[in-house]
């Protein structure tokens, strides 16, 4: 859902000054609103997920998910994950102060990160799928896919709203002064980084 | 408590209007608030004709034991259709409609603080609308109520796509509501005009705010739902499936989790547009604000603690019952509280019976009525013996119609001077409410002795013999006098928009800021964004003499200043419209949303026609690409031209 991303209502429109009522920039408050609506999004979907884990420990075809989920290799994709959220701050950093140059590279590096976490997602899935774990096999798949399916898709539109970044930012330049679509990006890709932490803590770690 | 006269209208300013293009295409590329407004009036409204048309049906169907107008599956279309129309296509979004009109013009703003995430939501919310009613022609509409109680809507259940319709119409609508209540919370909270704090914004701006609060934090719980629901129905899972491990009762609370937060966002914003109505006719300030303002903060908190009351029916064991019943009580308390207030705000005013008084005061009682019969559903043991009769239905239709409808009416009537520079006949309005009135407690009043006496909902039909017959008929005869009562309304619009009185700018003399601008207003609102000293802005310009306002917080400092609430009066001569910079028209919303719509459409003939389905996704995200780069033009086209 990149409607939020791609408001660019100057803040205060029409009020002949800048200034808001709250001092918070109209598109940040808006995407924190909105990521509040995206964790309740989130805490449903892992709520089910922790309910049914004991109901399908306790089925005749339940599938466990420490027999299937591979913590080794998830553990390398959250590290992913996570080094993304650094490259992110540091790109943000550096566009803070006009180095054009740093802000790319850290940017691009945000978007190959989140790319080789969406390449290791699907190995992932297909190497499930091949062991017999599908939506349809037991409760366990069922509630993993969907939840880390959604998560996934998340980090999906995410690359592709920091791709639209770096390319607006090579054609009309981003600047110390005029970045929030820099930090409106960088925002969103924290919360879904965040929502992983969440999904690998509680769904991989848990025994 | 000091009630005022009236003083000569004091001519307000009304500069020049700015040309804005207009025929038919303006409409699908405004960014405008006040005209989206209207959008989501006049087709919540079409839904709202529609979903009573389905009503009149069942009503029909049931005047007499054994009926043979409708078949079962016809009647469960229709019930399904009616509840979902109604909550989700109608009251939702005629409160939507008329927050987008008055909210930035409460608070002195130019628009809503995104305005084309705006023009987002109302494409949205109408494309949902017609997809979920797509259905009819594609094979049967959803068929299981619009609570849509697993398993009942899976597939073995509900073999038609009728309820796939429902998930992913619903789903457009609900993506529409969220980006509507962010728009509203960054507007409300963002966009006031100078010295418009928080504590002096009008307690329907208050309502707004709280809703859309209500809104982003309980829609996700409802699409998490049917994001289960259309896996289990297209692509395997097990999530409602009791043979398979998976459970029903996680529908119910995730729906109810969702659902009587619901209730709230239906309702607060009528009791914000009652907290406005009511002062203005009863010429003093509303008695105290500060509860009402906060009380409706409280709800919301509430809101979300008794959604179990809606189960109590499914046994979840006494600790759990006492809990919801406490809270569901508990919720009374800040709502009653508000009767008195509005009470409080009648008595010693000196009252002027027009028709949005005569609906506001509908309003009061029939909502209190409703109100009486839910705390009796919130003890266990009275619900276990009403649920799922038909007193139930005549509890929610009296908290929704009596309560709802009823003020939304008396907006109507209030506001509809603001939105076309005439007034409502006022005789018909009169005549209205009555018909209104008498039917809707005719049609409504006996199901609370039907449900008592065992009647269930739900069905199509009921046997002779079981004492049922003699109020069903009377049901039904007099459901049609609410069908007149609305038909009513519709000539008076039409009447009125044609060669109604014409009306000024502050035609009830009213105390709030959107009665300071022209009727209608220009496309910018304000001429110059005025500044706030109190709580009644345009009283206290108007009456300067006079103290209106009580706490120690809000009263205007000094006399001068208050005077001087600035709508541009002096600079009028000076004033050129045109340097006002507004948002320009664009298509790109639209595009977004019907990619959007077509994906879905794709989604969900997914598992019947693969090849076909996937082209859809693929052409729906490309017109989504393109609709957003349009999007993104227009919006850097405005910035560059703000600054």
């Amino acid at each position: 859902m990149s409607e939020v991303s791609t408001t660019n209502a100057p803040a205060g429109i029409g009020h002949g000054h800048d200034e808001t009522s709250m001092g918070v920039d109209s598109r940040k408050l808006g995407l924190w609103a909105f990521i509040g609506s995206e964790t309740l999004f989130f805490a449903a979907l892992i709520v089910t997920y922790l309910i049914f884990k004991p109901v399908n420990e306790a089925r005749p075809e339940n599938q466990l998910p420490h027999e299937f989920l591979a913590i080794n290799f998830t553990a390398g994709l959250a590290a992913i994950l996570l080094a993304s959220s650094l490259t992110m701050v540091l790109s943000i950093a550096a566009i803070r102060q006009n180095n054009q140059r740093m802000f790319r590279i850290w940017l691009g590096a945000t978007i190959g990160l989140g790319l080789m976490f969406l390449g290791g997602q699907v190995y992932e899935f297909y190497h499930l799928y091949a062991e017999g774990l599908t939506l349809g096999s037991s409760l366990l798949g069922s509630t993993f896919f969907v939840l880390t399916g959604f998560h996934g898709t998340h980090v999906a539109i995410g690359v592709v709203w920091l791709s639209m970044i770096m390319w607006r930012g090579l054609k009309r330049g981003y600047s110390a002064n005029d970045h929030m679509d820099v930090e409106l990006g960088g925002m969103y890709w924290h919360f879904v980084d965040l929502v992983w932490v969440a999904v690998f803590t509680l769904i991989y770690l848990l025994p | 408590m000091a009630t005022i006269e009236r003083p000569v209208q004091r001519p307000v300013s009304v500069p020049k209007a700015v040309t804005e293009p207009t025929g038919w295409l303006s409409w699908f590329s405004t960014v405008d608030h006040k005209k989206i407004g209207i959008m989501y009036l006049v087709s919540a409204f079409i839904f709202f004709v529609i979903g009573g048309i389905e009503a009149l049906l069942m009503r029909l169907q049931l005047a007499t034991p054994n009926g043979t107008l409708l078949s079962p599956d016809a009647y469960n279309q229709l019930m399904t259709m009616h509840g979902t129309t109604m909550v989700f296509l109608a009251v939702m979004p005629l409160n939507v409609g008329l927050g987008n009109y008055l909210v930035p013009l409460m608070i002195g703003a130019r628009d809503m603080a995104f305005p084309r995430l705006n023009a987002l939501s109302i494409w949205l919310f109408i494309l949902g609308g017609l997809m979920l009613y797509s259905s009819f022609a594609l094979g049967g509409a959803p068929n299981a109520g619009w609570f849509a109680y697993a398993p009942l809507t899976e597939t073995a259940y509900s073999p038609t796509h009728g309820m796939d319709y429902w998930i992913l119409g619903l789903t457009l609508t609900g993506v529409a509501s969220i980006a509507g209540a962010v728009n509203f919370i960054v507007t409300i909270l963002n966009m006031r005009a100078p010295g418009m704090r928080l504590n002096r914004m009008p307690l329907f701006v208050w309502a707004q705010m709280v809703t859309s609060f209500i809104i982003i934090f309980a829609f996700p719980s409802l699409t998490v739902a049917q994001v289960f629901l259309l896996f289990d129905r297209n692509f395997g899972t097990r999530f409602f499936l009791a043979d398979q491990g998976g459970d029903p009762m996680l529908w119910l609370h995730l729906f109810w989790f969702f659902g009587h937060p619901e209730v709230y966002i239906l309702v607060l914003p009528v009791f914000g547009m009652i907290s406005e109505i009511l002062p203005t006719f009863s010429r003093k300030p509303i008695f105290g604000y500060a509860f009402i303002a906060y009380s409706t903060v409280a709800i919301g908190f509430l809101g979300f603690l008794v959604w179990a009351h809606h189960m109590f029916g499914t046994g979840l064991g006494p600790m759990v019952n006492a809990f919801f019943s406490g809270a569901s009580m508990l919720i009374a308390i800040p709502t009653g509280v508000k009767i008195f207030n509005w009470i409080g705000t009648l008595y010693g005013g000196s009252l002027q019976l027009k028709t949005a008084m005569y609906f506001a005061l509908g309003f009061i009682s029939m909502f209190v009525i409703g109100g009486i019969s839910g705390i009796t559903l919130a003890s266990p043991p009275v619900d276990l013996q009403q649920t799922d009769t038909y007193y139930v239905v005549a509890h929610f239709h009296y908290v929704l119609f009596g309560g709802a409808i009823f003020g939304i009416f008396a907006g109507a009537f209030y506001w509809f001077p603001k939105m076309s520079g005439r007034y409502l006949n006022e005789t018909m309005g009169k005549i209205q409410f009555w018909l209104l009135l008498i039917s809707f407690n005719v049609t409504f009043g006996p199901m609370h002795e039907l449900g008592t006496q065992g009647m269930p909902r739900r069905i199509y039909t009921y046997q002779p013999g079981m004492g049922w017959d003699f109020w069903n008929l009377v049901e039904t005869v007099a459901s049609f006098g609410i069908a007149i009562a609305v038909a009513l309304f519709m000539w008076n619009v039409v009447v009125s928009l044609r060669s109604g009185q014409r009306a000024p700018a502050d035609p009830w003399d009213g105390s709030t800021l959107e009665w300071a601008t022209a009727s209608p207003p220009p496309v910018y609102n304000f001429a110059k964004i005025p500044r706030v000293h109190s709580r009644r802005p345009l009283w206290d310009s108007k009456y300067p003499e006079m103290e209106v306002s009580h706490s120690q917080g809000t009263r205007p400092m000094k006399r001068k200043e208050v005077a001087a609430l600035d709508t541009g009066d002096q600079d009028q001569a000076l004033f050129d419209p045109s340097t006002i910079h507004l948002p320009a028209p664009t298509f790109g919303p639209l595009w977004v949303s019907l990619g959007i719509c077509v994906v879905f459409y794709g989604i969900l003939y997914l598992v019947d026609s693969n090849y076909l389905s996937v082209i859809a996704v693929v052409a729906g995200l490309g017109l989504f690409a393109f609709g957003v780069t349009s999007w993104l033009r227009s919006a850097d086209r405005d910035s560059a031209g703000a600054h």
